[in-house]
């Protein structure tokens, strides 16, 4: 797979053509460029190029104010905005030593539940659409829909939430949201089965997917990839079971790894199904933190002039992408004096030019759409 | 039609004109009141109702704004589209760029010479019909290599490449599962494939033998890919190729491709019901020659369409194969058996001189146990589709 014999070892002369995929390009989710070496349809090698989107998120936090920092980084990844929120929040709290309140985790986890839930869809919906399927993409947005108001009603917005502040959360969760959110699982948990008789067990897509884009786990080890992409090499990694943070040791769940049922482990249609997987399992943990859900404050006593102690300290958390790490410097002042933000779709970028050598267009498409990269978390 | 004309010239209407001008003003004028009456709404409802039928399978509502439900959205777009700047890249060789639409749309047009309405209205009865659009049909394969090449965009040569490789080998199973039919009627023009069958299910062609029941799913699929259609429409793959062939185009050039395409969806229908489904053929219910007309027309209008429909689905349903798959499934499995089914007809024919009415009876019988699962399967997914849910948007 990864040689490409030269053509003229052939008796021909083949002229290598460049073409630029991207940054306007339906399938690449956003501006992406990639600036791709084929030979008629086979690609010799596709050169990632990332930058079109940055908007200096970090430099910013050391503009900003601790607590005037959140809304920001709504912005890393506006498909999970709650989980930046949240991994911020956490590093400022472990550098002051801030405890939140038990409701305030308990709030979090499900408003980060619901989110992760609301990416996957994405995910999933516009990588039927790479393949082909255009029915998937729209069921999984009018699924999503349904979260974005549950989400307006828990904190007002609708994608950048800033819901997640330093000791707890803006806003409590009502027991009338709550109970919007039970029904709609009950609704959501039949249409996972809906999507998947209309697209995972659908044949031509398991054909296109199946043993395409192989991701050993070496591989996996030596380019970082986390979260499902590392997942779906079989790798059982999760922060939220192997390096446990909020009340996640509390609550039960699995963490689906990649088998390889269809073709090879590791390949394109693991991720996918990973991902499938994962929106079951949210489903099943939002359940239990809705039977636990304890009564008290949603956030602690915090001041206003947050000034942590001198110190830097990193926390991480499991985004939809994978493992996501906020590392913030305190010189004590109100001020952060160093943000500097880890994101899953960063590494996940850099396998594409291994992976892509030997496979043809379609599958290059298919490549990205399987490892769920996001233009704005890759370029902060 | 010819009948007509020569039965005018007989009685003195175009005293002095030679025979070939009459002839051909005739042509001229069937193929106008054909293009304007009938094609070109056919395609401008057919992009109406397919926009709208998809948006209803995938929870939408889908244009529903001009005229009632929306029916004279296409008028507003054709309207939109001849306002648009003709816009031709400055790179794209301008003469090819500017005809390739004219041949897309002069490949299917042509086809409608010979697709019957009924059993007297078609524009003209040709004794080789099935060759014929065979041979105008792949015009269009020509059509789309020039708008690939003229663009001067590497994405439309992709997509033009694709499309030729495509287009030339879905012929050959399409045109192996219509000879099957040739063989079975002895003859190659349309009326008489029609002619050769009877109004019954069990007396079409479909329902003939086993062979030529796998020959019509065979030419359905290879009709499917020669139109560019999901799950075959890695031409203009919209998810790679950005448009395929069309990237470049703009305004009324641009919509003269989904014209092709739209009308084509008909062609692909029509050459079905011709050759498989017994065409125009009505019980003998009435001997009014008008209303006998009418109720050809609109059996052979709803056989056609219901094709056209179920290519809708299929569109709305399936992803798309890659480029490899596509050709493997041509040469590895269409081809093969496509020679099969020819084969197969053949020594039926060799074995059962005059048919066998028992057999058609059982395969018609078969048919509609195909078609009774197929329906319970759909209402078991419609079941659990949850409706409930498109008229609460909030829960």
């Amino acid at each position: 797979m990864n040689e490409t014999a030269p053509v003229q070892s052939q008796g021909f002369y083949a002229e290598e053509m460049t073409i630029s995929v991207g940054p306007q390009h339906p399938s690449t989710h956003g501006v992406l460029r990639f600036v791709v070496k084929t030979d008629g349809e086979v690609i010799n090698e596709a050169i990632p190029d990332v930058g079109y989107l940055h908007r200096s998120i970090e430099k910013i936090g050391e503009k900003v104010t601790w607590h005037g920092y959140v809304p920001y980084t709504d912005r890393a990844d506006y498909l999970a905005a709650m989980f930046a929120n949240q991994v911020f929040c956490m590093a400022a709290e472990k550098l002051a030593g801030t405890e939140v309140t038990r409701r305030g985790e308990f709030c979090r986890v499900i408003a980060c539940e619901l989110n992760r839930i609301a990416s996957h869809l994405i995910s999933v919906g516009t990588f039927g659409q790479d393949i082909g399927a255009m029915t998937p993409f729209v069921h999984a947005l009018r699924e999503r829909e349904t979260i974005n108001n549950l989400m307006e009603e828990i904190c007002g917005a609708r994608l950048t939430y800033n819901y997640i502040r330093i000791g707890g959360v803006g806003y409590d969760i009502l027991p009338e949201t709550c109970t919007r959110i039970t029904e709609f699982l009950d609704h959501f948990e039949p249409i996972v089965d809906e999507f998947n008789r209309l697209l995972s067990n659908n044949k031509i897509f398991i054909e296109r997917l199946a043993g395409v884009a192989v991701i050993s786990k070496e591989d996996a080890f030596s380019y970082n990839l986390v979260g499902p992409n590392l997942r779906g090499c079989g790798i059982k990694w999760d922060i939220r079971r192997d390096i446990p943070y909020s009340v996640y040791p509390e609550l039960e769940f699995e963490v689906p790894v990649g088998t390889g049922q269809v073709g090879t482990l590791g390949d394109s249609y693991d991720r996918y199904w990973v991902r499938i997987r994962e929106l079951q399992e949210s489903c099943k943990i939002l359940r239990q933190c809705l039977k636990m859900f304890p009564k008290g404050p949603a956030i602690a006593k915090v001041p206003r002039k947050f000034k942590p102690p001198v110190g830097e300290c990193y926390a991480r958390v499991e985004a939809p992408r994978g493992d996501m790490g906020f590392y913030v410097v305190s010189d004590g002042s109100e001020y952060p004096y160093r943000v500097r933000i880890r994101t899953g779709s960063f590494t996940a970028m850099s396998i594409i030019d291994k992976l892509s050598k030997g496979i043809m267009v379609a599958d290059l498409i298919a490549l990205i759409g399987s490892l769920d990269v996001d233009a704005p978390e890759i370029d902060r | 039609m010819q009948a007509y004309i020569d039965q005018l010239i007989r009685d003195g209407y175009f005293a002095g004109m030679p025979k070939e001008v009459v002839y051909a003003v005739a042509m001229v004028l069937a193929a106008f009141i054909v293009l304007s009456v009938f094609v070109a709404p056919l395609a401008g409802v057919t992009s109406w109702l397919e926009r709208r039928v998809w948006a209803r399978m995938q929870s939408r509502v889908g244009p529903n704004r001009v005229g009632p439900q929306g029916i004279l959205q296409w008028l507003a777009d054709g309207i939109k589209n001849l306002l648009k700047e003709d816009l031709i890249p400055s790179a794209a060789d301008a003469k090819l760029f500017s005809l390739a639409p004219y041949v897309v749309f002069v490949g299917f047009l042509c086809a409608f010479v010979v697709i019957p309405f009924g059993s007297q209205l078609i524009v003209a009865d040709l004794n080789i019909g099935i060759l014929y659009i065979l041979a105008v049909t792949s015009l269009v394969v020509v059509g789309i290599l020039m708008a690939g090449w003229s663009s001067n965009n590497k994405w439309s040569l992709l997509g033009g490449m694709r499309s030729a490789a495509q287009i030339v080998s879905y012929e050959i199973p399409a045109g192996l599962s219509i000879l099957t039919i040739v063989f079975l009627a002895g003859t190659m023009s349309m009326q008489g494939i029609i002619k050769a069958q009877g109004w019954a299910p069990w007396d079409w062609f479909l329902f003939n033998n086993p062979f030529t029941f796998a020959a019509f799913f065979l030419y359905f699929t290879a009709a499917l890919a020669e139109g560019n259609r999901t799950p075959f429409d890695i031409p203009e793959a919209e998810s790679e190729l950005v448009a395929g062939y069309v990237t470049e185009y703009s305004g009324m050039r641009f919509l003269f491709f989904f014209f092709a395409e739209w009308g084509n969806l008909y062609v692909i229908g029509a050459v079905a019901t011709t050759l498989f489904l017994g065409g125009w053929q009505v019980p003998p219910v009435t001997s009014d020659p008008i209303l006998l007309g009418v109720l050809q027309f609109v059996v052979f209008f709803l056989k056609a369409y219901l094709w056209v429909f179920i290519a809708m689905w299929v569109r709305a349903t399936l992803p798309r194969v890659r480029v490899d798959q596509l050709m493997a499934l041509c040469w590895k499995y269409m081809v093969p058996l496509s020679f099969l089914c020819l084969l197969g007809t053949i020594c039926w024919m060799l074995v059962f001189p005059k048919g066998n009415q028992i057999f058609s009876v059982a395969m018609f019988v078969l048919g509609l146990l195909i078609v009774a699962y197929f329906f319970k399967r759909v209402v078991f997914q419609i079941r659990h589709a949850r409706p409930e849910l498109y008229f609460k948007p909030h829960i």
